[in-house]
């Protein structure tokens, strides 16, 4: 039974890991972007749709991808080149997703869904008990485990990724260093959205195979709790998105076991927990002072 | 240019159209709370209006809104619809009760109705559905194919009419198993797919092989076809989303009184009552009994025919979980005690929510 | 060819009053687009949605009604905003003032006198207030971000009413549905005599009105705005960063609270376990539309409360979905943020040989 558990665990921490890590790389380029729940829901119905169309889940989930960097470009446009108002922009960002999704969704909600199939590696998926839950899930859980990965090599290993942390703590300096803040900016965004639209496909496409309005209930607000929870270390974002997704599981098995705690209670630990989470994190300045990127948020314009 | 004017044109011709007197001879109106295509509450409700549709053809000119939700916006919904010509008023959910009593009164001459409610007035009618009956069926079911002999409901508000829904399923399992063990989860919600995915994990989990739902989405059963439990459809039928695991499903079957009422409206016979029926009535449809042994088939069928005939399935001896004796040997509840159901019967390991 | 941004001199007046209606007309324009493609009449659907609802009487009120908690909210909402306190968390404040207005005609029904709706009123605002210093405090004190903070605290919100409504504050007569009892006359917000629409209307235009004199012409409204724009400008003038975040916050939540409570006490005369369609958020676009500026707060509420009118005028008419709202709503901030561009900035379209392809000035 504990097996059964953590394997729910798994699918529901999978789209908030790979949510959060897009959004880290955004936010360590110093770009604060709150659309990260519209254009999840929006690579949500697209992956369906696609899938749905031509039968491949494959080209369901390379249209999610597109739809999030789609959303993410019109983003990245406002905010870098218009230079408004990053708070204001994402919110509009996360509005228009959401009911742009119900809209194209329509024409999908009560069909069955292509679910995507579990990898089945010979011999060691049938090792009791860490077979199954290490060797076979969806394709795409091992792919989320693969991008903190990479991108924790890319961040602190390579000169790109140095650049990139530049831009966010200081972008007068990088600016004048020669490096193009707008550009880099830009393409963090486009990985940011193409992250939240591949989380997307996953709740379509693998978490509850089917299509419904505002399917991802709140998980890209999630996502960003967890940017913050996990002092923007890619590694840490293991740690916060499989936590998060546990005390969620958990809230349901308790009621199962019947715990005599009221089942508002147990529905709202998860964002108490968060909330918790971040106040800890925060408290702890040097923590937070050497790791948040010092221009998150503030608008760049060079100046001629 | 040309098909601006072209535009322009069609929309004052729309514009006028839209004023002038339709050739249907009644009009009538649904506000929905969800969305039609749920595939559950909100579907069903809307699979009646087109029912009627095609039954009246030219006479009947429909209209719906859909995910109004529940408050000064449905008002306002209602109030449109009234103000739109509707003659009758379909409003489709119990919260918008207070709402379509407020706007009745400003409209005595147009017919309201209004589903799972208890407030009637001289142009406002109620409707709900005996759906506890299905739920029996299911629960002889659920006992006879379980190898557990433990089933998982997922519970979506304690209200009595979901309440009821447990009591008679697990008097329904009992009457075959009297040991049979009914596990409850509350999602708090009409319909939310992922929590109702997790909830179905969580009960399989702990040893439930038949799961059921008094929720809106397929999800549930959709996780009991990849775990190979089984389980039974709520409000449609949901076999395209589980053809092996889904054994039956309650199809709440709105067409039938919609035709009955909207031909009341155009004849003018139209009275304010309370209906509550069921499987006798057509109002309540068991699904096409699949992935079932046929001695199980023959055994649901006898019961639906008896129910039809007229047998309530909350008939003593039937205990409460306290103890308490809810009804003698023999004796029927009555519909009040049922439509205002607060209590578990005895073999439920949950406590209700109070 | 590349889009450049020169910083102007100064804000442009001109623009600051075009840049909405620009916005307006763009969003009516991709209206449109919207309606055609889904096949429906694309001059039909605007006059539907956004003419229509503004011709008849009862469409009007309903407009009116609806605004008014938008606007309440927003003006509350634009006080933290100008002074850099991301508050999201308005909608959990509206619940939560809602469910302190609601203790005392739930809690002690027979008290019908004519102090029962103002003491509601101030709980609801008392209620709202203590809710949005939560994240205030953690802002202050361990430096927690308040946009994450405020949001959780809107589930948690929903989850506390939805708790109350199921269980303690159950109407005891109401065969345990979920809903509390009726309130009382005494306790119920009425419309202003003659017309019929709730005293929510008045009391929020009032607010307004006196929140654009305390921002236009007192320290108070001096400090807020100097704050926001340079925080470190302000320390030297002695205000106190911490201080201006515990307060606007307060009035914050404050509004939304009794935005909440006269809701609950106007419109729905009993809490049931969903009293908000999500007014906290729309709120949110609500004062960005209106530039955090109450009069611009009027307006834009009007304009989006219309909006929701028109979405259900559309749905019934011509059978177009009710997520043409939401999207007209999304589309709207989004060019209205996209043209306010327009006032700090000029666009100039340099061609590729750099300033020898200079081609247009905006």
């Amino acid at each position: 039974m504990f097996e059964a558990v953590l394997l729910t665990v798994i699918t529901a921490a999978t789209p908030l890991l790979i949510a959060a890590i897009g959004e880290l790389v955004v936010e360590r380029s110093g770009v604060l972007n709150l659309g990260v729940e519209g254009m999840m829901i929006m690579g949500a119905v697209v992956g369906f749709a696609v899938a749905n169309q031509t039968g491949s889940g494959t080209l369901g989930v390379f249209a999610a991808i597109a739809a999030g960097m789609a959303m993410s470009a019109l983003f990245g446009f406002l905010v870098l080149v218009l230079v408004t108002n990053q708070v204001a922009t994402g919110l509009a960002l996360t509005i228009l997703g959401v009911g742009f999704s119900g809209l194209i969704g329509e024409a999908f909600i009560g069909i069955p869904g292509l679910k995507l199939p579990d990898l089945y590696i010979p011999v060691l998926s049938d090792i009791p008990f860490f077979g199954p839950v290490f060797f076979q899930q969806d394709a795409l859980v091992y792919v989320s485990f693969a991008l903190v990965i990479a991108v924790a090599y890319f961040l602190f290993r390579t000169r790109l990724g140095l650049v990139l942390r530049s831009v966010g703590d200081n972008h007068v300096s990088a600016h004048a260093l020669g490096y193009s803040v707008i550009r880099i900016r830009f393409a963090a965004v486009l990985f940011g959205g193409a992250c939240a639209g591949l989380a997307g496909a996953y709740m379509s496409l693998a978490y509850t195979p089917q299509w419904v309005e505002n399917m991802t209930a709140g998980r890209g607000w999630i996502a960003l709790a967890l940017v913050v929870f996990s002092s923007w270390l890619p590694l840490r974002v293991v740690i916060g998105a499989y936590l998060f997704g546990a005390v969620s599981v958990l809230n349901l098995h308790a009621q199962a076991v019947e715990l005599d705690i009221p089942s508002q209670l147990l529905s709202s630990l998860p964002y108490l927990a968060t909330i918790l989470v971040l106040v800890l994190i925060s408290a702890n300045r040097r923590l937070t002072l050497v790791n948040t990127p010092a221009c998150l948020g503030k608008p760049f314009v060079p100046d001629r | 240019m040309k098909s601006l004017l072209k535009a322009t044109v069609a929309a004052v011709a729309f514009a006028a159209a839209g004023s002038a007197a339709n050739a249907a001879d009644v009009k009538a109106c649904f506000i929905y709370v969800g969305p039609v295509g749920d595939f559950g509450w909100s579907y069903q409700h809307d699979q009646g209006r087109l029912d009627a549709e095609k039954h009246f053809g030219d006479k009947l000119e429909t209209a719906y809104l859909e995910s109004v939700p529940e408050g000064p916006d449905a008002e306002r919904a209602i109030e449109r619809f009234a103000r739109e010509g509707c003659n009758v008023i379909f409003t489709t959910s119990f919260g918008y009760m207070n709402p379509t009593i407020k706007v009745a009164k400003k409209f005595p001459d147009v017919k309201f109705e209004h589903a799972t409610g208890y407030k009637t007035a001289d142009n406002v009618a109620t409707y709900n559905s005996k759906f506890h009956q299905g739920r029996y069926i299911i629960g002889q079911i659920a006992a006879k194919q379980s190898e557990s002999g433990v089933a998982g409901y997922i519970a979506s508000f304690p209200i009595p009419e979901v309440v009821s829904g447990i009591n008679a399923f697990l008097l329904g399992a009992q009457s075959v198993n009297p040991d049979f063990k009914l596990k409850v989860v509350w999602v708090n919600s009409w319909f939310d797919p992922g929590k109702e995915a997790d909830a179905a994990k969580a009960l399989i989990d702990q040893g439930a092989d038949v799961i059921t739902q008094h929720t809106d989405s397929t999800a549930p059963l959709q996780v009991a076809q990849e775990r190979g439990a089984h389980g039974f459809g709520q409000a449609s039928d949901m076999i395209q989303f589980a053809p092996e695991a889904q054994y039956t499903a309650i199809i709440d079957d709105w067409g039938p009184y919609y035709i009955e009422r909207i031909q009341e409206v155009m004849d003018g016979t139209w009275e304010p009552k309370s209906t509550w029926a069921g499987l006798a009535e057509g109002h309540v449809v068991m699904a096409p009994y699949t992935n079932l042994p046929d001695d199980v088939v023959a055994m649901a069928k006898e019961t639906e025919a008896k129910i039809a005939g007229g047998w309530e399935p909350f008939t003593g001896p039937i205990t409460k979980q306290d103890g308490s004796v809810a009804a003698e040997d023999g004796v029927a509840l009555d519909d009040g005690a049922i439509l205002g159901m607060n209590w578990y019967v005895q073999g439920i390991d949950d406590k209700l929510p109070q | 060819m590349r889009v450049e941004l020169v910083k102007r001199k100064e804000h442009s007046r001109k623009m600051a009053l075009l840049s909405p209606l620009i916005a307006v007309g763009l969003t009516a324009i991709a209206a449109g687009f919207i309606f055609s493609i889904s096949g429906h009449n694309p001059l039909f659907g605007l006059y539907k949605f956004f003419i229509e609802p503004l011709t008849q009487e009862w469409s009007l009120n309903a407009t009116i009604a609806k605004a008014t908690p938008l606007i309440l909210i927003a003006c509350g909402l634009s006080v933290c905003y100008l002074s850099n306190n991301w508050n999201i968390g308005a909608e959990g404040q509206f619940v939560v003032g809602a469910l302190f207005g609601s203790a005392l005609p739930i809690l002690m029904p027979d008290f019908e006198s004519a102090a029962t709706l103002p003491l509601m009123m101030a709980f609801g605002a008392i209620g709202g207030a203590l809710w949005a210093l939560i994240p205030a405090l953690l802002k202050t004190r361990f430096n927690t971000n308040e946009i994450l903070t405020s949001l959780m605290l809107v589930y948690v919100a929903s989850l506390l009413l939805d708790y109350l409504v199921r269980g303690p504050w159950r109407d005891p007569g109401g065969y345990n549905f979920p809903e509390s009892a009726l309130f009382s006359d005494a306790a119920t917000l009425s419309t202003v005599p003659g017309t019929s629409l709730s005293y929510a209307a008045p009391i929020t235009l009032i607010v307004a009105v006196v929140l654009a004199v305390v921002l236009g012409k007192t320290i108070k409204g001096f400090e807020i705005r100097v704050m926001g724009e340079s925080p470190r400008a302000g320390s030297f003038a002695g205000f106190s960063a911490k201080k201006l975040t515990l307060f606007s916050f307060a009035i914050a939540g404050g509004l939304a609270g009794l935005a909440g409570t006269m809701e609950v006490s106007g419109a729905l005369n009993q809490l049931l376990p969903t009293i908000s369609p999500g007014y906290g958020f729309t709120a949110i676009i609500v004062a960005f539309l209106g530039r955090l500026n109450p009069f611009g707060i009027i307006v834009a509420g009007f304009v989006l409360a219309l909006s929701y009118i028109g979405g259900e005028a559309v749905q019934s008419a011509m059978g177009v979905s009710n997520k043409i709202a939401s999207v007209i709503q999304g589309l709207l901030l989004f060019f209205v943020l996209a043209c306010d561009t327009l006032i700090l900035y000029r666009i100039r379209f340099v061609g590729r040989r750099g300033s020898a392809g200079e081609v247009s000035h905006v």
